[in-house]
């Protein structure tokens, strides 16, 4: 039958490249910024992490790469909405299409083909206690990232500066703040995270790179952060949510007295679930105030 | 003010400039003329007559293992000179196909055009209905289509039921685990091959079938097998990738595809299962040379008995070794196999997600 302890385990796993692009996603979106070069972003992350965990033996070396590699998608994002004031939607999927293209490329011009390269990657820290037996940056986003960018966003400056030009760059511009700097550190710091999510992928889970390797769990993420209201913890919370249904829904699929239920109904679930979610939580959204505007002095 | 206008304007200019350079890099999928070494074309001799053009047109990049092996193979007829290669990928599934191939029949003319139709099937029949001359040869679950269309698919069935026979004779636990892309016919066939070799050495055997929705998603394959391992799944048959690592975190025992994937889990992967397109390749080729060449399903030239498919060399180094009356068995199968006294049953319907125990 289910066994809820793998089940709880397999949800962490799973749930954990969500909680960093989304806690990222909200992050910009705090900012006034709608980042749709998430998916990108993560994809970049999850190859350049690989890239040079592989050519230097080290995940470490390749998180570093992947984090660096999503401050630069960042700021990218930022040249388009904040100092061009392009469409964020165009600017977002351009970002995405531009880096899963870059890394296939890359991908082909390195390794063309052949058979998967497998890099040492991060092991389990406790492996063989259950529940408990997750890797380390799991443990890194629970404990450390997810309640740091809760605090940031709520009891510092840099919170207050971010959270005011995502409502009201005119009244914060007046006050001071600069607009264009506190949006180009949410987009940099936000691409770290989601690059961040995409690493744990390669550097954690499979230990290799091959296409599609996100496969749209950074537009899951973009939905999460709506679910959530734009805060921090009901985005970890969603996350697990969709996270822990799926990982229910693969245990259902071969247990034989669920066998009557149709396979596609089982695959979609996770996706109904947080689709339901999102209309039971979607009734008088509201918002932040400079969401998806670019701002220019008038 | 002007200044900053001026700098806006020059930004946008260096940025579309930038993209362009990398949509023409990325998305041009510049098809590489393999022109073969000259050795070869010394070695070859006689063959001053020009060497046959033929084309690979891919849905997908080349890196996806389906449209690899073609590829793969196509590169070694072209590295032994008997053909010149060109290719496209990357094609996609949204009318870049038929676009494709218009462009490579009435521009560059060749004798053979290899690819994939699934997801393109109407354009792929289309064309190859307006260009008669030019032989095309198609991965398809459908039929041939006369005078021109030949197709084929990755039966690989015959090296599925082999590792089936490995599987259910290695089990501890007697359950074991599959994790595949899609329950469609020529994934189903090859995973109701695998239970039933697997059924044959071990009637006690359960055999718990996941699909992940997707070609493509290592770490969903690897949850998929978590989930199976769960419910005591030891011994898992990787057909899509993830697979192998979750075997290996827990050192238990698995089955690779596509390629001989036993770098990726030295103490894990018992054995691949491989699929080969030169038969396929080359009797194409011999049709075409002789002029014979006519629309035909190619499917048997996949077939373990016409060096098709096969399995990869036995893996002993695993933790716990292999039996050797079992690899006896496997070994006396594959001979029956080669010599056609035994066929492997070909079972097309979607496998249940937990299979009953007779």
């Amino acid at each position: 039958m289910i066994d809820i302890l793998a089940l709880i385990g397999a949800m962490l796993v799973a749930a954990t490249p969500l909680i960093y692009a989304a806690t990222g996603e909200v992050l910009t979106e705090r900012a006034g910024i709608l980042n749709l070069g998430i998916e990108g972003t993560m994809y970049a992350g999850a190859f350049s992490g690989f890239l040079v965990a592989a050519k230097t033996g080290s995940p470490w070396l390749g998180l570093a790469a992947a984090l660096v590699l999503g401050v630069v998608a960042g700021a990218l994002m930022g040249l388009l909405v904040v100092t061009l004031g392009v469409n964020q939607h165009v600017a977002g999927i351009g970002t995405t299409l531009l880096l899963i293209g870059a890394s296939e490329f890359t991908n082909r011009l390195l390794y063309g083909g052949g058979a998967l390269v497998q890099i040492d990657k991060f092991g389990l820290l406790f492996p063989d206690v259950p529940v408990l037996g997750q890797y380390v940056l799991t443990y890194v986003a629970l404990i450390v990232v997810v309640p740091f960018v809760w605090w940031l966003l709520r009891a510092t400056g840099f919170g207050l500066r971010v959270r005011a030009v995502g409502e009201n760059p005119e009244a914060a511009d007046a006050a001071g703040i600069s607009v264009a700097r506190t949006r180009y550190a949410a987009l940099m710091g936000g691409g770290a995270l989601m690059a961040a999510g995409g690493a744990f992928l390669t550097l954690a889970v499979v230990g290799t790179f091959t296409l599609n390797i996100s496969n749209g769990r950074g537009w899951v993420c973009i939905a999460l952060v709506i679910f959530a209201r734009w805060r921090v913890w009901p985005a970890v919370l969603g996350a697990l949510l969709f996270a822990g249904v799926d990982a229910l829904q693969l245990q259902l699929v071969i247990t034989p007295a669920f066998s009557g239920i149709p396979r596609e109904l089982m695959l979609a679930l996770p996706y109904l679930v947080v689709i339901a979610a999102l209309a039971a939580s979607g009734r008088g959204l509201v918002y932040p105030g400079a969401y998806l505007k670019p701002y220019r002095r008038a | 003010m002007a200044r900053t206008r001026l700098w806006r304007r020059s930004a946008v200019a260096l940025l579309g400039a930038a993209a362009l350079a990398t949509v023409a890099a990325c998305g041009g999928n510049t098809g590489t003329t393999t022109a073969s070494s000259p050795a070869a074309g010394a070695s070859a001799g006689a063959s001053t007559t020009a060497k046959p053009l033929v084309y690979g047109a891919y849905a997908t990049p080349i890196e996806e293992p389906w449209d690899g092996v073609i590829h793969r193979a196509l590169q070694a007829a072209a590295d032994k000179g008997d053909i010149t290669y060109k290719h496209v990928d990357n094609i996609g599934y949204a009318g870049g196909m038929e676009r494709t191939l218009r462009d490579i029949a009435a521009n560059d003319k060749p004798a053979v055009v290899f690819g994939d139709a699934f997801g393109n099937e109407a354009a792929v029949r289309k064309v190859a209905k307006d260009f008669p001359a030019i032989a095309f040869a198609f991965g398809s679950g459908e039929k041939e289509q006369a005078p021109n269309l030949s197709v084929f698919d990755n039966w690989i069935h015959d090296p599925a039921y082999l590792a089936g026979m490995l599987a259910g004779g290695t089990t501890k636990s007697n359950v074991l685990g599959v994790v595949g892309g899609y329950p469609v016919p020529e994934v189903n066939r090859i995973v109701n091959a695998f239970i039933g070799g697997a059924q044959s050495v071990n009637p006690k055997v359960q055999v718990k079938v996941s699909f992940i929705n997707t070609w493509f998603d290592p770490a969903k394959g690897k949850q998929a097998a978590q989930a199976q391992i769960a419910q005591n799944a030891d011994v898992l048959f990787a057909e899509r990738a993830g697979v192998i690592e979750a075997a290996k975190e827990k050192g238990l025992r698995s089955i690779g595809a596509m390629a001989d994937q036993k770098s990726q889990g030295p103490d894990s992967v018992m054995t691949s299962l491989l699929w080969d397109m030169g038969p396929t390749v080359q009797a194409v080729l011999q049709q075409v040379r002789d002029g014979k060449y006519v629309g035909a399903n190619l499917k048997d030239y996949s077939f373990l008995k016409n060096g098709g498919s096969s399995l990869a060399e036995l893996n002993t180094a695993v933790k716990g070794g292999i039996p050797a009356d079992l690899m006896a068995k496997v070994t006396a199968k594959q001979a029956e196999l080669k010599s056609g006294s035994f066929t492997t049953p070909v079972d097309e319907k979607t496998p249940a997600g937990s299979t009953e125990i007779k």
